[in-house]
């Protein structure tokens, strides 16, 4: 993975230090909360219900056991004894305060950490696929290319008062697990016929209040060519996105109103003057970054399809885990294990600190000391070797975390809700919880199949309901919490917005309609047919029917 | 209101008549975009220094064939979070080559001088009370930059290119 240099460390140590004197001039007075705002949002502290919130960058998704260490200690030092890793490949600590953010940050930039850009309207961290570097079906490794932005973008002294917000996400395979279609910027690497890789340009996709799948405007670019064409775009939206309604101030409202076709030309012209400049990326520089994420020194190994049957004919849990949460490595004889943050016992994306520093000594033992954090508020162990699987399934399921979910019912996002957020207006959580509580037979997680399940507390869309092939929405209906209905959404290389069912329920009737919903599916499916493939084919009647009555 | 040039402060000579009805016959002026496309023969003629300021919404395509005309260029900044005159400096600088004073006006704060500075602007106008230790502080935080702007600074990629003996 990438390690910072003399240049890297220098520049999160002067920030911590800057960051430092700002926060004492605000403890003393000199400071107000007006001023102090907007320079402790630069450093992804934000203030939330009850307490200051410290947002921390996972740059693309990739953590070392040394830094899963160092964010146990900063949770059991400055926080309540845990964290909550997000949908953007992050973490955060809920309450912590702060006097104490300026050491905390200097311990995370110890082990080459911190919060710069986790929020404001700038670009944030780049976000990519889990499986980055071990995927079979992987074209070029997109941590490269996420790393060659994360320079790029952090502190960009033109791009830091952006109209709002700005997502990058980069997929190196075909297979989309990054979601690029519903960000800013989503980057898709493919092959030309000349065998040459390089990026497929899609811009505008969102969530939020107004979703859209993003749209594509460039269909060939050639890596050399990514930062002037990304500039050309930042360029073009920082001119003529709207300023005047933070609603609309997002990338996708600007390709909407104008058009894909309009938007394209603004950046071609804009693209054409800079595309030779110093952005130009030099093949040596392209050479320096990938030379970090060379891959492991693998053993020569056999894949150990015997010994997984038997092993999982011995213990059916270990063959749901298996079945589940392990992933196919593009290395004969490894494998990739997801661990599910999405157990009954914690809300979806919570770890403990005792739990991240014996995920830490896993990674070391049995991963080339790596974990990766995905866009599902789950984590990776990316290169395990199959025959230490089951050794690892047992000590995993000591510390609650080999759930055999991933990718089904109970496998929800769920933003943080009512629970902690001030924007919300119903909790997401606690229904979370209720889902995971009502599917607690494997047997019946299995037998329903692939499927999300995303709830969000408003409709900012934090929790990705309109992505998940169900999603939930909680609107507040004359002070009580109401839970609306969508279907058939996706945020992978068919990427889709789910549609509404109709009216809400109120949060006592919430997890009986997806019991509902998954009842009809499973009487209407074919042969090994997903819930999400179902409705495509059959649409909404059948649900709509099931869920409110004959029409 | 406090003008720092080049890090020091400076007395401004400059009267801004951008939203004053009539333009004064002579002195050393800056005007509005729409006063210099209203009356850009007269304001051509004149002997004096002469200014223009944009406001966010005016792009500096605007003036591209002009620049070498001003004396001094001031780009407003409506209220900090507003930054598209980042992009309008850059474009002043680096596409229309424009030497002068690049000056910075409006909602201007210590911590956006680094970037400010970064993208071109060499003068600011500040309300601090203190403003060349609020620039003093700016200049000196952050000594670690990723992008090639215009500004002249080594950036890291060109540092660690050099260091490595590449071209």
């Amino acid at each position: 993975m990438y390690r910072y240099d003399e240049f890297d460390s220098k520049l999160v140590n002067e920030r911590v230090e800057q960051f430092r004197r700002q926060t004492e001039r605000r403890i003393k007075g000199e400071l107000q909360e007006e001023q102090f705002r907007p320079l402790r949002l630069m450093n992804g502290l934000y203030l939330q219900l009850h307490a200051y919130m410290l947002r921390i960058n996972v740059p693309y998704g990739v953590l070392s056991a040394r830094q899963m260490r160092q964010l146990a200690h900063v949770a059991r030092t400055y926080d309540k004894g845990y964290g909550h890793f997000t949908t953007r490949q992050n973490i955060q600590y809920n309450w912590i305060q702060l006097k104490d953010v300026p050491d905390a940050l200097a311990d995370l930039a110890e082990v080459e950490m911190h919060g710069i850009q986790s929020s404001g309207n700038c670009i944030r961290n780049t976000t990519s696929d889990q499986y980055a570097g071990v995927a079979r079906d992987e074209i070029e490794d997109p941590r490269v290319y996420c790393e060659i932005i994360r320079q790029w973008s952090t502190l960009h002294p033109e791009f830091s008062f952006l109209p709002r917000k700005f997502k990058i996400a980069v997929t190196g395979s075909p297979n989309d697990r990054a979601a690029v279609k519903v960000h800013d910027i989503g980057l898709r690497m493919y092959r030309n016929d000349a065998g040459e890789a390089g990026f497929e340009v899609i811009v505008g996709g969102g969530q939020g209040r107004t979703p859209f799948i993003g749209k594509t405007i460039r269909e060939w670019l050639p890596p050399e060519h990514l930062l002037s064409y990304l500039e050309a775009i930042l360029r073009v939206y920082n001119f003529d996105g709207r300023r005047d309604n933070k609603y609309k101030a997002r990338i996708k409202i600007l390709v909407h109103q104008v058009g894909a076709d309009e938007f394209r030309r603004r950046v071609d012209e804009e693209w054409e003057h800079i595309k030779d400049s110093a952005l130009k990326l030099p093949q040596a520089e392209i050479d320096r970054i990938n030379a970090y994420f060379a891959p492991h020194d693998y053993e020569t190994l056999q894949d150990q399809g015997d010994l997984l049957a038997e092993q999982g004919k011995a213990n059916t849990e270990f063959a749901a885990w298996l079945k589940a949460n392990v992933a196919n490595h593009k290395v004969p004889g490894y494998a990739i294990v997801n661990i599910s943050l999405k157990s009954l016992r914690q809300p979806p994306g919570d770890m403990t600190a005792a739990q991240m520093d014996a995920t830490a000594d896993l990674a070391d033992a049995y991963s080339y000391g790596e974990l990766r954090v995905n866009h599902r508020q789950n984590l990776v162990l990316p290169d395990v070797r199959q025959s230490d699987l089951f050794e690892l399934w047992q000590k995993l399921a000591s510390i609650d975390l080999a759930t055999p979910n991933i990718g089904h019912v109970s496998d929800i996002i769920a933003c943080p809700g009512l629970d902690y957020c001030a924007l919300a207006n119903a909790r997401s959580i606690p229904i979370a919880q209720e889902i995971n509580a009502r599917f607690q037979s494997m047997d019946r997680v299995h037998e329903i199949g692939e499927l999300t399940i995303n709830i969000s507390g408003c409709m900012n869309a934090c929790g990705h309901h309109h992505v998940g092939h169900i999603g939930i929405l909680g609107v507040d209906k004359k002070g009580q919490e109401f839970y609306q209905f969508t279907l058939g959404g996706s945020s992978d290389q068919n990427a889709s917005l789910g549609d509404r069912t109709g009216p809400g329920f109120p949060a006592d009737q919430a997890v009986d309609a997806v019991e509902t919903i998954l009842n009809t599916y499973v009487k209407i499916r074919n042969e090994g047919e997903r819930f999400l493939d179902t409705y495509r084919r059959v649409g909404m009647a059948p649900f709509k029917e099931a869920l409110y009555g004959p029409a | 209101m406090a003008l720092l040039k080049n890090g020091k402060p400076a007395t401004d000579v400059f009267l801004d008549v951008s939203t004053a009805e009539t333009i004064p016959p002579d002195g050393a002026i800056i005007v509005s975009l729409d006063q210099w496309q209203n009356s850009a023969a007269q304001l051509r003629a004149r002997k004096e220094p002469l200014g223009i300021v944009l406001r966010s919404h005016e792009k500096p395509a605007a003036i591209a064939e002009d620049v070498q005309k001003f004396a001094v260029i001031a780009l407003d900044f409506p209220a900090f979070g507003d930054g598209r005159a980042y992009s309008s400096a850059r474009l002043l600088r680096e596409r229309y080559k424009y030497q002068g004073e690049l000056r910075a006006v409006g909602d201007v704060l210590l911590e956006q001088l680094h970037f400010m500075h970064r993208v071109g602007f060499d003068a600011f106008e500040l309300a601090s009370e203190d403003a060349a230790r609020d620039w003093q502080i700016a200049a000196s935080d952050i000594s670690v930059w990723y992008q090639p702007t215009s500004d002249g600074r080594p950036h890291a990629l060109r540092l660690r290119h050099q260091a490595a003996g590449d071209n």
